[in-house]
């Protein structure tokens, strides 16, 4: 790692619990390195906290490596900070220059209600999963290659719809805070394979009523969502879960 | 709660409802943008009063246009609950929002670009749809339109209000038209260029005829 020698400005959403108010603290930073990473940078700031004896700033963060979902920074007005494609544990200082001012808030949503500082519940994801979506038929080992035969393309949309990690940023992009590319990825995923037929209508159902259920808003196709997505997940998955969820609904069993 | 109701009030029943009240009345644009386009033949009315006066008697007409009023109450009132359950959905506001990085504005503001086209839609049927029907109503007789046309847009003023209408309109299509498709699940390869081109080239034909006629009107170039 290079000499740190940038110098910034934070400015951090801070909030002890979900029942009290939240504001804006300032915090000055100094002999921040370019190579260091979103959440190493406010690894020194709460060491700088500590040091001072202030309660450092809460924050989700698990793998660092892009693949868990648990980072959720809304930095400067987007979720994951300026780039494309990258959770903010792979976002970089040297994205930033130095004297910047960084504004950094937890994602906002009602159905995402603040823990603390930037830590917000996201279990409403997990109800929206347990709802529906999974597959409840045992499907055994794992089959030959070509047993089960699978058209290339539907296994690569498949494939790219269960990249979602699940963290968010689809809900804090939105104007609405809207769930529906979240929800759309984990309905297309099974939806596009053998495996998840048996349950394909009332998966939809279940999935979109528990989404409801939970308060997040409803999608005006602006492809917010998918644009601030860090795994790309494609807008296409919305269009497809309009149609699985209309058509459970005019033809499943489920009256 | 039958599974109709349910479906139509669950969050992709609401855009549903949205989506095909908004084509219902793209399709209704297009009758209209034709038959106030008889103008521009600059015959003193002859040819757009021939079709106005075959819209406002025909039986079959006059019945499709209750619901024609229903496909605009529905789409108002669906856009207004929506844009309220959209609100409630992040009572915390952002303090720093970068949304153009991800989205155009104005596929963001349907819901204030449907509020100005409905304040220009009730100064609109009040200059030419209420006073029309009311007198039929009362008398049996319809009103001159082509002339009240040429008089009501004498005034500059009422000529800037259409203009800026047409405006509204353009945006609202812009995304509308297409977010529509999305909506009913038609979103594929084959066949979104040509959405996405009709889309455009409907969002600027239309509202630029519209906003030709008042224009026409006052500079005289209709008379």
């Amino acid at each position: 790692m290079s000499a740190g020698n940038m110098r910034l400005t934070l400015k951090v959403w801070r909030q002890s619990n979900t029942d009290t108010q939240g504001g804006f603290e300032s915090y000055n930073l100094d002999g921040v390195s370019p190579d260091m990473s979103f959440l190493e940078m406010f690894d020194i700031l709460n060491e700088q906290l500590i040091e001072e004896s202030k309660e450092p700033v809460a924050f989700d963060h698990d793998c660092r490596e892009g693949i868990c979902g648990s980072c959720s920074m809304f930095i400067n007005g987007q979720p994951h900070g300026p780039l494309k494609g990258v959770t903010t544990c792979q976002l970089h200082m040297r994205t930033f220059k130095d004297g910047d001012t960084i504004t950094v808030e937890p994602w906002r949503s009602g159905a995402f209600p603040v823990i603390k500082d930037l830590v917000v519940d996201r279990d409403g994801f997990d109800r929206i999963i347990s709802a529906g979506g999974f597959v409840s038929v045992n499907t055994g080992n794992a089959q030959d290659a070509n047993n089960l035969p699978i058209a290339k393309e539907d296994a690569d949309d498949a494939f790219s719809a269960a990249a979602c990690i699940g963290c968010g940023a689809c809900v804090a992009a939105c104007k609405n805070a809207s769930a529906m590319l979240f929800v759309s990825a984990k309905i297309s995923q099974l939806a596009l394979l053998p495996q998840g037929q048996a349950e394909r209508s009332i998966r939809a159902e279940k999935m979109v009523a528990q989404m409801d259920a939970e308060g997040f808003g409803n999608c005006t196709n602006t492809h917010a969502c998918s644009a601030e997505c860090p795994k790309e997940i494609s807008f296409e998955n919305i269009a497809r879960m309009n149609r699985e969820y209309l058509g459970a609904k005019v033809s499943s069993k489920v009256v | 709660m039958s599974w109709f109701t349910q479906a139509l009030t669950s969050s992709i029943g609401k855009k549903l409802i949205m989506s095909l009240t908004g084509l219902f009345l793209i399709s209704f644009l297009v009758i209209h943008a034709t038959i106030n386009a008889m103008i521009f033949y600059n015959d003193g009315g002859e040819t757009f009063s021939h079709w106005g006066h075959f819209m406002g008697t025909n039986p079959i007409i006059r019945t499709l246009e209750i619901g024609l009023v229903l496909g605009f109450l529905i789409h108002i009132a669906d856009g207004l609950w929506l844009t309220k359950k959209n609100n409630d959905a992040r009572p915390v506001k952002y303090a720093v929002t970068n949304a153009n990085a991800n989205s155009t504005w104005y596929s963001r503001s349907m819901g204030l670009l449907g509020t100005l086209i409905l304040i220009f839609l009730v100064i609109h049927t009040s200059h030419f749809w209420i006073p029309n029907r009311a007198n039929q109503f009362a008398t049996g007789e319809e009103l001159p339109l082509y002339q009240m046309m040429l008089n009501i847009f004498q005034n500059i003023w009422v000529v800037v209000i259409y203009v800026l209408g047409c405006f509204s309109l353009f945006w609202h299509l812009l995304h509308g038209f297409e977010s529509a498709f999305k909506t009913l699940g038609l979103y594929h390869l084959k066949y979104n260029g040509a959405i996405h081109f009709i889309g455009v080239a409907f969002s600027i034909v239309v509202p630029l005829l519209f906003a030709l006629m008042p224009i026409s009107i006052y500079l005289g170039w209709v008379y």
